[in-house]
């Protein structure tokens, strides 16, 4: 049967362990590649022939932008594995995006209003792309407001995994409804990342940044969930077992 | 299961009657988001200066807050009764469809809350210094938009009709969802108080009315199911 990998997937301790054993595959590659992608960014990339050296914060200003994005769309995908196939891991992965993606989003907000401030001469611009990453952390805040109101889990996780797949169909649209609000006097995007007129001196480092930071999500995200099925399954046996094999002020 | 004796249409008007008797009997609950529309946008003039310009400027922002947040005054008890007294599983075990009952029970909402701000929205627009010839404008914006906001509320009235003190989780869910009905229809009415054609923001409006129509139904009854267990 082809579905055997995914169903064993499905199974926490198979998926506690799996992740235990994927994490440093991601946790290493993000703090090298964040490495490179720093150096390259602050020290070896040239000042913007505009913007001087306030262009920098575009190396983390993109990569948490784009995550703030990609962590929601995970987030509702392995929501809607978890409603479709009652899935413990997948409800647990869910649970554990909503707080990285909120704090990629309020990061994003953060250096988004710092660059502001040099390049439009103020902190909050209702700039299209900025009004849709507020409304994306309200979204967050939603999400994670109403799991945390509902006291039975299995309903939280049904719940929020409805609200978190509405969320998904309407964050196009509210994206679109705010550009259309404020096309009239925002023409030109400020910052449109990997067009051509970029150089690579740039465009190489913002790379780097952007896998680090995707990189980074994976090994969080893995920490998290597995701290989340430990905390889910703490009656099952699987667990006892997985903390006795764990040395002390390990894990 | 036997066969249900009634017909979706008779059980669904039979609903929808029986909704509208409850909500008449109480009938001081059920005019409270009319008068909660009428005292905001009020407010809003006495915030500011009462210069016609600046509250024609304002008008389209103040009555789609208003509406947005009068629609939002009755959602909390729209499933939460009937989830504790067990109509809503009966409804779910009933037989017929129960996305088509929902979507009854929010049509219901709608004529509560939607329609009556539909009607008094003249008022609340002329005090607010729109002119005459922008009503049909504003009245066929806050149509479709009234329509899609009572949809999308619904789905969060499902999502928390079983939590105790939500207190202001309903707005935190709704509000942001709400956002392009809030955009479009504010963009609409400021267009018809200028006296330029709005023909684009309506059909967005109708657009987003249209889908909410056919996508919330799904979700609420995903909801409500979820809050029946």
């Amino acid at each position: 049967m082809a579905w055997v990998w995914f169903h064993r997937f499905g199974s926490p301790p198979y998926f506690y362990r799996l992740a235990g054993r994927l994490t440093p595959w991601f946790a290493w590659p993000a703090a090298l590649l964040g490495l490179g992608g720093l150096i390259g960014g602050l020290v070896l990339a040239p000042p913007d022939y505009q913007q001087h050296d306030g262009f920098r914060i575009i190396y983390v200003h993109a990569p948490a932008a784009w995550l703030s994005l990609m962590v929601y769309v995970v987030m509702a995908s392995s929501a809607a594995v978890g409603l479709i196939w009652r899935m413990t891991v997948a409800y647990a992965v869910a649970g554990s995006c909503a707080v990285i993606g909120a704090s990629f989003t309020a990061l994003a907000l953060v250096t988004g209003m710092l660059y502001g401030r040099p390049m439009w001469g103020t902190y909050w611009e209702w700039d299209p792309r900025l009004t849709s990453e507020l409304l994306l952390l309200f979204l967050y805040l939603g999400y994670i407001g109403l799991r945390s109101a509902i006291d039975d889990l299995g309903r939280a996780d049904r719940a929020s995994a409805v609200l978190a797949i509405v969320g998904v169909v309407d964050v196009p649209i509210i994206h679109f409804s705010v550009t259309w609000w404020n096309s009239l006097h925002q023409a030109a995007t400020v910052m449109k990342f990997g067009r051509p007129t970029m150089p690579a001196s740039m465009l190489v480092p913002l790379l780097l940044m952007l896998a680090a930071f995707t990189a980074y999500f994976v090994a969080l995200l893995l920490v998290r969930a597995r701290g989340e099925l430990l905390r889910r399954e703490r009656a099952a046996r699987w667990v006892a077992e997985a903390l006795a094999a764990t040395p002390a002020g390990q894990g | 299961m036997n066969a249900p004796r009634v017909g979706f249409a008779g059980a669904a008007a039979a609903l929808m009657m029986r909704d509208l008797r409850l909500a008449l009997r109480r009938s001081g609950d059920t005019l409270q988001p009319l008068g909660f529309f009428l005292v905001v946008t009020t407010l809003f003039p006495l915030a500011l200066d009462p210069q016609l310009s600046l509250l024609r400027d304002i008008a389209p922002a103040a009555l789609w807050v208003g509406a947005l947040l009068s629609s939002l005054l009755a959602l909390d008890l729209l499933f939460r009764e009937d989830a504790q007294d067990g109509t809503l599983e009966q409804l779910a075990l009933c037989g017929l469809p129960f996305q088509g009952l929902l979507l009854a029970k929010t049509a219901v909402h709608w004529l509560l809350t939607g329609l009556p701000l539909v009607l008094v929205a003249p008022l609340a627009a002329s005090a607010l210094g729109a002119p005459y010839q922008a009503m049909p404008g504003i009245l066929a914006a806050l149509l479709l938009g009234t329509s899609a906001l009572s949809l999308i509320g619904a789905v969060g009235a499902g999502l928390t009709m079983s939590i105790k003190r939500n207190g202001s989780l309903l707005a935190l869910l709704v509000l942001p969802l709400a956002v392009p009905v809030l955009i479009f229809g504010a963009r609409a009415t400021a267009l018809a108080i200028a006296g330029e054609p709005l023909a684009a923001p309506l059909y967005l409006l109708g657009a987003i009315a249209v889908l909410a129509a056919t996508l919330a139904p799904l979700a609420l009854a995903a909801a409500v199911r979820v809050g029946l267990e």
